[in-house]
């Protein structure tokens, strides 16, 4: 060693004198003196000039008026210079055709060199010199050297096939070099086979469809073989080749892995890439239940992690293959979170996708790791990474149910740190998990609102004003917020606007009363004075929507939203499968498929991951492994399929609200909102829309449909059924009412527990409730609200709870509902969910409420129309309930089953069994058919229901069971 | 492939390009320029696409080495050849600088061509390129047949690490297991990760072909040995401590295969110094200090600090270069420390104390006190409190690995096992040790 580097100082200053100098002359009139020293006799003097020539060209110098002075000195014995000149021809030649031709027999001469070095380099320059004519000359000597004695001239000759290929692929097959490649791939040394290897795949490569490889069991035998002894680069040649191949079962696939393995302890970390490349691929080919395929799992997991302490650069490759890796085979890398935790000196590209694979790794089991993690890193410097981190902790809530609410604490604190951008990103995160728990972190909208002017990034501007928007029932002065961003409207981009249009829409439909000019001036400044077609279209929608069907516009504006996923950017699964089949390169650093940034034919083949086939004893059917293969352990759709056709046939049959039996309610508050719009809208569309007129005639004469809002008469009737109560069940002019059940507990929900139950009387539907104080304070300040549901019940009126209800009090109240509130298909249908507000905080739960309230009592259908419409209704819509242990005659049956408004139509009897015709009709115009088969002396009955929407049979089913079981107890 | 592969000095100037490919031209050096050298914002990743060419970058000391391609090329291999690029200048004129590069421009076109043929990486170990290619140009006008084609089967062959014929009269190797121990503790002394990354490095002066054999504690080859039945060596093995590895990576050397099946480490190894193994482990590391942070925001306008340092080995060993680095915010005015041991000081341009210690034995501890005067800001962001970081050696392995042998057999020449004068070292560095504030 002392020797060598001593060596090397000597030739250090040696050199020093010489080579440096070259990069120095800049003078006027080089190429002049250049030219001259180049025809020198003097054979050091020509070495010099044709070193300073080189020196030129590095720096971009053109040097091409040199050609044939340069060429001339080609013809040495002196190797170095015989470089240099080369170097230079490899070049220029391109740019002087002709004059490279002088070049042509040294090459030619030195292919027959006794020196392997000479005859090796010869072929190596000749590949490069991209000049038709001299390509003719190649050929001959090249066939000589692929057959040569020496395996240092074979293997670069191997790679010149390669080149002269790219120039001329014609050529190359016309004179049959990719047989003698392919020979080749069989040579007795490892590197003549990697080069070989690497030139057929490259060539292949632009020809997809040839079969040029031609990978066999025996020649894949020979790679493998060939994989044991060559160069680390000739392994990932190999391994590279390898992994485009597709093994016939999985006893192959399962022994090129075990061949494989090896590779994943070489310290060239390309090397394990490659191979972590092909063991994932056919991997897929493994039975899972296999014990192969769990010990492979095992051993993919130390190499990969080992990569993480490589050169930033490698380490950087191998985390962007590493998040491919752990979204298609999650199990690998499960338990290795600690290992991604950044470190404080690690170079900002690698900070960042370690962050995204902590995300991606991230579960209930390490979570409080990854938030502790987190936190810190908050309060890093790098801004990008500061966001990402903020970014990453809302996607943790989201992904992670458990750790939502401390993760909305550590967002809450971040924002009192005041830093801006943190501020500005927590509120953009804190949106997504709104919409993903609604309804339970509401209690910080209040400290949002007090950043409400540091916010100067549009993304967090139009969250906070969703915020506002979606909230604003509970925000006091959601108005005056919205407001002071309408100020500049038209400086916000366009994204806040919209949003700010959205929510301010929304706002109006929560409180009318006190916002009708502000979505006037907004629907004014998104239309009149916007250039942005989207602003303006969207104002337009909203506008008419809002003028002609104030109904249907709540039901668009404040529709259901889709849930958000728990999983942001994921690939999408066949680019992922793509991705996997190319690990390691650059498609997987870049995250997109080669045909994305390689141009031309090269690359632009979409490659897959193999299929099992269904060859082993494992019972799993080919066409359920390809589905496994295609889109494995991916998570559930990000938005949840939107509601099934049933609700639109639902709501299809009789839109009308009910004309007699509906509740008694004068729907004053709304219309007087409306009028006073509709004035409002009129004036303002008249000056921009023709056809307005016609359009505000069409609000004022429209029925104004009730929008849910409480009735002045309503507290009349509640009291009035209070009275009812006294009555108890199974009153002739009621229906059958189920006892209370408990639908709040009191440890939900503060101190106030809640039971209650649902009936019909008198026509009229109602929610019977007890709120018991189970708390130590008084409640006051009682109301009740619905969402949404599937026969659209809403309160009819405010809940009337008369005094405040001391601790321990239990108060019986009555409210009655009506069935012309929004509608939205609930699972199961007849669900109802039910928000409670007192002076403590707003309490949610949800109940389901019996079909037979909505019976109602009109329901009796003439006898023939029931004939045509049993008839008329398919048969795939029948369903058949038997209802056991019931000892009740058809008598009996007919008047219990009247007083629920279940009404017989005819009654038939055959072989002593009675079969009773009965018709229903619901509060939203859908007739049920019965037919109810009672057999005498036999405790049970068989029933079959037919109806348009099949959906509510089994309801229907449960409300004859209960009504005549409970009634046969009696 | 690597289609093109520019060296550029801090300026951006090109100190050499040379291009494999057609569809790399003349523009793609500026465009790296450009793009990324002269980038008023830092370039954030070390693969760059520009107009659907992508560049690879790494950055020795002033200098880049960058590779450029068209094609969706392997990307880990591209930066390993980067690496090794820089290994072989490094061993033929040693520290990669502008004034090297310049010095020795012919001999970096003459390896380039000889490394990298149309863009794939050809052999490159030093040992072999050095046999022909060397700093006065090119052997091989003077060489005998027999000479030439011993070459060409070395750079070509199966041991393409090693030339035939090596003769010293004295057979010696020299084994270091340098190790590096990294931890992250939190500021109440809960451990967040540790882990060693190890390396054994060899320097190897035998005569001939040597096989050799590598053993170590390693905790798999014990328990197989202790299964297999109850002989001598067996039973005292079973008493040491052997040590579970988490994963490790070896000089292409050594017979992978080999390893897997038996896990047995044999191979024939290079003349002189290289890499025979990594390792990673991650249990029952021996963390050779602990550090214990006591910071207190007195007011606005003053910190104080408080570091224990405690060594934990045995009394006997003694850590050398100690160095304690305690981060001080931005907006510091003044310091004032005390220490009871070794010398501190305040650096304001790194923003930092530094206590250094020359020595200090197993199981004692010391400590510094600091008072740091703050000037009042009115910048609202709090200071960020990076994390106490140590330097340190220590003359043991903290992962626990011993070397248990390394046998050597030479069947053709006349040395035995025996003959062979065996040195091995432990040397255990702080890699990156922190502890948090």
């Amino acid at each position: 060693m002392e020797w060598a580097s001593q060596l090397c100082e000597n030739r250090h200053i040696g050199a020093k004198m010489t080579d440096s100098k070259y990069f120095t002359t800049t003078k006027k009139g080089e190429i002049f003196e250049l030219k001259a020293e180049l025809n020198s006799d003097k054979k050091e003097k020509k070495k010099e000039a044709v070193k300073k020539v080189i020196a030129s060209m590095t720096v971009g110098k053109d040097v091409s008026a040199l050609f044939p002075d340069v060429v001339n000195c080609m013809q040495t014995d002196n190797l170095e210079l015989k470089k240099l000149v080369y170097l230079y021809l490899m070049n220029y030649a391109k740019s002087q055709p002709d004059m490279a031709i002088m070049a042509v027999n040294t090459f030619v001469k030195d292919c027959e060199d006794p020196n392997p070095l000479i005859r090796a380099l010869a072929v190596r320059t000749m590949g490069c010199i991209r000049v038709d004519k001299i390509t003719e000359y190649l050929c001959e000597p090249l066939r000589k050297c692929l057959k040569d004695e020496d395996p240092y001239v074979r293997k670069t000759a191997a790679v010149c096939v390669a080149k002269l290929h790219d120039i001329n692929a014609q050529l190359v097959e016309d004179q049959g070099f990719l047989d003698t490649l392919k020979d080749l791939i069989s040579d007795s040394n490892p590197m003549v086979v990697a080069n070989a290897v690497a030139a057929l795949s490259e060539i292949a490569e632009s020809h997809p469809n040839s079969n040029l490889l031609d990978l066999n069991p025996q020649s894949i035998n020979k790679l493998l073989t060939a994989l044991n002894e060559c160069t680390e680069w000739g392994q990932i040649f190999i391994l590279d080749c390898l992994a485009n191949y597709t093994p016939r079962d999985d006893r192959e696939s399962q022994s090129i892995c075990e061949r494989v393995t090896p590779r994943l302890s070489h310290a060239n970390s390309a090397v394990v890439l490659s191979a972590v490349k092909v063991l994932m691929k056919f991997m897929e080919m493994l039975p899972k239940d296999l014990d192969y395929y769990g010990t492979l799992l095992k051993k993919l997991a130390p190499p990969l992690v080992t990569l993480l302490s490589a050169e930033p650069e490698l380490q950087y490759v191998a985390l962007r293959n590493i998040n491919l890796i752990v979204q298609k085979r999650p199990e690998i890398l499960k338990h290795e979170m600690k290992v991604f935790f950044v470190k404080y000196n690690d170079p900002i590209y690698v900070k960042l996708e370690k962050l995204d694979i902590m995300i991606r790794l991230a579960s209930q089991a390490n979570i409080a790791q990854v938030l502790a993690e987190l936190k810190e890193y908050a309060t890093e410097v790098d801004v990008d990474f500061v966001r990402k981190a903020v970014r990453a902790i809302g996607r943790c809530a989201i992904k992670v149910e458990q750790s939502a609410e401390r993760c909305v604490s550590t967002l809450l604190d971040l924002i009192q740190t005041k830093v801006n951008y943190v501020v500005q990103e927590a509120i953009v995160v804190i949106k997504d998990i709104f919409r993903k728990y609604p309804n339970k972190y509401e209690s910080v909208i209040a400290t949002l609102c007090e950043n409400l002017d540091s916010l100067d990034e549009p993304e967090a501007r139009a969250a906070m004003i969703w915020i506002v928007g979606e909230y604003a029932e509970r925000i006091d002065n959601a108005d005056e917020l919205l407001e002071s961003f309408l100020e500049g409207f038209h400086d916000e981009s366009t994204q806040v606007q919209l949003q700010l249009l959205t929510a301010i829409v929304k706002l109006f439909l929560k409180k009318p009363t006190e916002t009708q000019e502000l979505v006037q001036q907004v629907l004014s400044l998104a239309t009149q004075d916007s250039d942005n077609p989207d602003l303006r279209d969207r104002g337009y929608i909203y506008w008419r929507l809002l003028s002609t069907d104030p109904v249907a516009a709540k039901e668009v504006v404040l529709a259901e939203k889709p849930l958000i996923s728990e999983e942001t950017d994921l690939i999408e699964p066949t680019l992922l499968e793509e991705l996997t089949c190319h690990i390691g390169t650059l498609a997987s650093v870049y995250h997109k498929p080669p045909s994305a940034f390689v141009e031309g034919s090269r690359g632009v083949q979409h490659k897959r991951l193999p299929v099992r086939a269904g060859s082993g004893e494992s019972s799993e059917s080919p066409e359920a492994s390809q589905a496994v293969g295609a889109v494995p352990d991916t998570p559930p759709p990000a938005v949840i399929p939107s509601q099934g056709d049933l609700l639109g046939d639902l709501l299809n049959l009789d839109l009308a609200p009910p004309t007699s039996s509906g509740p008694p309610q004068v729907p004053s508050m709304p219309m007087g909102g409306m009028d006073l719009l509709g004035g409002g809208l009129d004036s303002l569309l008249g000056g921009d829309l023709g056809g307005s007129p016609a359009m505000g005639g069409g609000l004022a004469s429209a029925p104004a449909p009730a929008a849910a809002a409480p009735s002045l008469a309503a507290p009349a009737s509640g009291l009035d059924m209070l009275f009812d109560l006294g009555g108890g069940v199974g009153m002739p002019t009621g229906s059958f009412v189920v006892p209370k059940a408990i639908w709040l507990p009191a440890m939900k929900a503060k101190g106030l527990e809640i039971s209650g139950t649902f009936a019909r009387r008198g026509g009229v539907l109602q929610m019977e409730i007890s709120l018991t104080n189970k708390a130590m304070s008084v409640m006051t300040d009682f109301a009740v609200q619905f969402n949404r549901n599937s026969f659209g019940l809403a309160p009819a009126g405010p809940l009337q709870v008369l005094t405040p209800l001391s601790p321990n009090q239990t108060t019986e109240v009555s409210l009655p509902l009506s069935t012309v509130g929004p509608v939205m298909k609930m699972e199961p249908l007849n669900n109802l969910q039910v928000a409670v507000k007192n002076n403590i905080d707003v309490f949610y739960f949800s109940c389901q409420y019996p079909i037979s309230i909505l019976f109602v009592e009109d329901g009796k259908m003439e006898r023939q129309v029931f004939l045509a419409t049993w008839k008329d209704i398919p048969n795939e819509n029948e369903s058949q309930f038997q209802i056991k242990d019931c000892h009740v005659n058809s008598d009996a049956a007919t008047s219990r089953l009247q007083s629920c408004n279940i009404f017989t139509i005819a009654k038939r009897t055959v072989d002593n069994q009675d079969m009773l015709y009965q018709s229903i009709k619901l509060t939203n115009g859908i007739w049920i058919l019965v037919e109810l088969r009672v057999q005498t002396g036999s405790p049970g009955c068989m029933m079959s229901v037919k109806c348009r929407a099949p959906e509510v049979a089994q309801l229907v089913f449960q409300c004859y069971e209960m009504v005549l079981k409970t009634s046969s107890e009696a | 492939m690597i289609g093109g592969l520019f060296i550029y000095n801090h300026k951006g100037e090109v100190l050499i390009s040379r291009v494999y490919r057609d569809d790399i031209g003349r523009n793609a050096v500026d465009a790296f320029r450009v793009n990324v050298i002269h980038a008023r914002q830092q370039v954030r990743s070390p693969v760059t696409n520009i107009a659907r060419t992508s560049f690879f970058h790494v950055k020795r000391a002033n200098i880049w080495l960058a590779a450029v391609t068209k094609q969706n090329v392997n990307a880990a291999m591209v930066f390993e050849f980067l690496y090794k690029m820089c290994d072989v200048m490094t061993a033929y004129f040693g520290k990669i600088s502008e004034e090297n590069i310049k010095n020795n421009f012919v001999l970096i076109y003459e390896l380039l061509d000889e490394i990298l043929d149309f863009g794939y990486p050809q052999n490159s170990e030093t040992g072999a390129l050095k046999t022909f290619i060397t700093q006065q140009g090119i052997k091989g006008q003077h060489q005998t047949k027999e000479e030439q084609s011993q070459i060409t089967s070395q750079v070509t062959g199966q041991i393409g690490w090693r030339r035939e014929g090596i003769k010293y009269r004295r057979n010696e190797l020299f084994l270091d297991v340098l190790e590096s121990v990294n931890l992250l503790m939190s500021p109440q002394g809960q451990v967040l990760s540790a882990h060693v990354s190890g390396r054994v490095v060899m320097k190897s002066y035998l005569s001939g072909m040597p096989e050799c054999k590598f053993g170590m504690n390693d905790k798999i080859v014990i328990d197989k040995q202790g299964k297999g039945g109850a002989t001598d060596e067996a039973g005292k093995s079973s008493g040491k401590q052997s040590i579970a590895i988490d994963d490790c990576t070896f000089h292409q050397c050594v017979r992978l295969s080999k390893f897997d099946s038996e896990r047995s480490i044999s191979f024939i190894p290079p003349d002189g110094e290289y890499e025979l193994m990594r390792y990673r482990t991650t249990k029952d590391i021996i963390l050779p200090f602990r550090v214990i942070p006591l910071v207190r925001e007195v007011g606005r306008t003053k910190l104080e600090v408080k570091v224990v340092i405690k060594s934990n080995f045995k009394p006997s060993l003694l850590a050398q270069k100690i160095e304690v680095r305690i981060p001080t915010p931005l907006n510091t005015s003044g310091v004032q420390v005390i220490c009871m041991k070794g010398k501190a000081k305040y650096k304001a341009s790194e923003n930092a104390i530094v206590w250094k210690i020359k020595r200090m034995a197993g199981m004692k501890e010391s400590q510094i006190s600091a008072e740091i005067e703050l000037l009042p800001t009115n910048d609202k962001k709090k200071w960020a409190r990076p994390p106490i970081s140590m330097n340190f050696e220590v003359p043991f392995a903290p992962s626990g690995l011993k070397v248990r042998y390394l046998k050597v057999f030479e069947s053709k020449l006349n040395y035995s096992d025996h003959d062979v004068i065996k040195w091995v070292r432990y040397i255990g560095r702080s890699g990156i040790y922190e502890t948090r504030c």
